[in-house]
């Protein structure tokens, strides 16, 4: 059960976070304050794959909170971990972000470390 | 906007996410692990967990964290973004130790070592690298 929820959550986070960073590129830079809040909610609303984001969320979420629940919660964040490196190239391939080698090196340093916490 | 300010804006962004979620993330283990009954595939035991003033508290706080990262993503890449945020995953085993008792081994503590070292690694890499000129659109 542990693994399905998993599985659920990774590939939930995964999208979700494809969808808000591409919506959120595409708003233009937001500004910290009330009125930035403000603004932020306003969009989301507005904003069809932010909305579909937030629905790949809820997904993840549930899935989190029942992990959370059986799991220490020193295995169940780290092991959200696990889209990591699903994200990034998502990231590079839809996204068209430039991972550079400092970066790709520091991302696979993150997810040998993510596998160690998980075995 | 200027660079530096740019920087700025992120790393304040960055800074009150990762306090935002960490906090969440507690008090919803805390939360649920104290709950009654089990979280399975019913929607509504969800629903009644809610309820539950941890579990609640902990909602709230990530429902926070959720803009704070939003507003994040507005300044920087998801690529840069993610693996800064794996700071969290040191904090949580922190917070699991301290307050859920939790057995950390040295085994999971030096896979935290090397997600920090991950993530200092990638900090140093520019933030963003599809940034458009500067105007809402």
């Amino acid at each position: 059960m542990t693994w399905i929820l998993l599985s659920v959550m990774v590939l939930a986070t995964a999208l979700s976070d494809i969808l808000q960073s591409y919506e959120m590129k595409r708003a233009g830079a937001q500004s910290v304050g009330a009125r930035g809040l403000a603004r932020l909610l306003r969009m989301i609303v507005e904003r069809r794959y932010l909305l579909l984001s937030i629905l790949c969320l809820a997904f993840s979420f549930f899935s989190f909170m029942a992990l959370v629940q059986t799991a220490p919660l020193s295995f169940a964040v780290p092991a959200s971990a696990a889209s990591f490196i699903l994200e990034t190239l998502l990231a590079k391939v839809l996204l068209h972000e430039r991972i550079g080698a400092r970066r790709a090196g520091g991302t696979l340093l993150v997810l040998a470390g993510v596998l160690l916490l998980g075995k | 906007m200027p660079i530096s300010n740019r920087i700025l804006r992120t790393y304040l962004w960055l800074l009150l996410f990762l306090a935002l979620r960490a906090g969440g993330n507690l008090a919803l283990a805390w939360g649920t692990k104290h709950l009654p009954e089990r979280l399975a595939a019913n929607p509504l035991v969800y629903v009644r967990s809610l309820l539950d003033p941890f579990v609640g508290f902990g909602v709230v706080l990530l429902i926070v964290a959720l803009l704070a990262r939003l507003a994040l993503l507005s300044v920087a890449d998801l690529s840069f973004i993610l693996p800064m945020t794996a700071i969290g995953y040191v904090l949580a085993a922190l917070l699991g130790k301290v307050f859920l008792h939790e057995a950390v081994s040295a085994q999971r503590w030096f896979a935290v070592l090397l997600i920090f070292a991950g993530a200092a690694l990638v900090s140093s890499t520019p933030q963003s690298t599809t940034a458009k000129p500067e105007k809402s659109k």
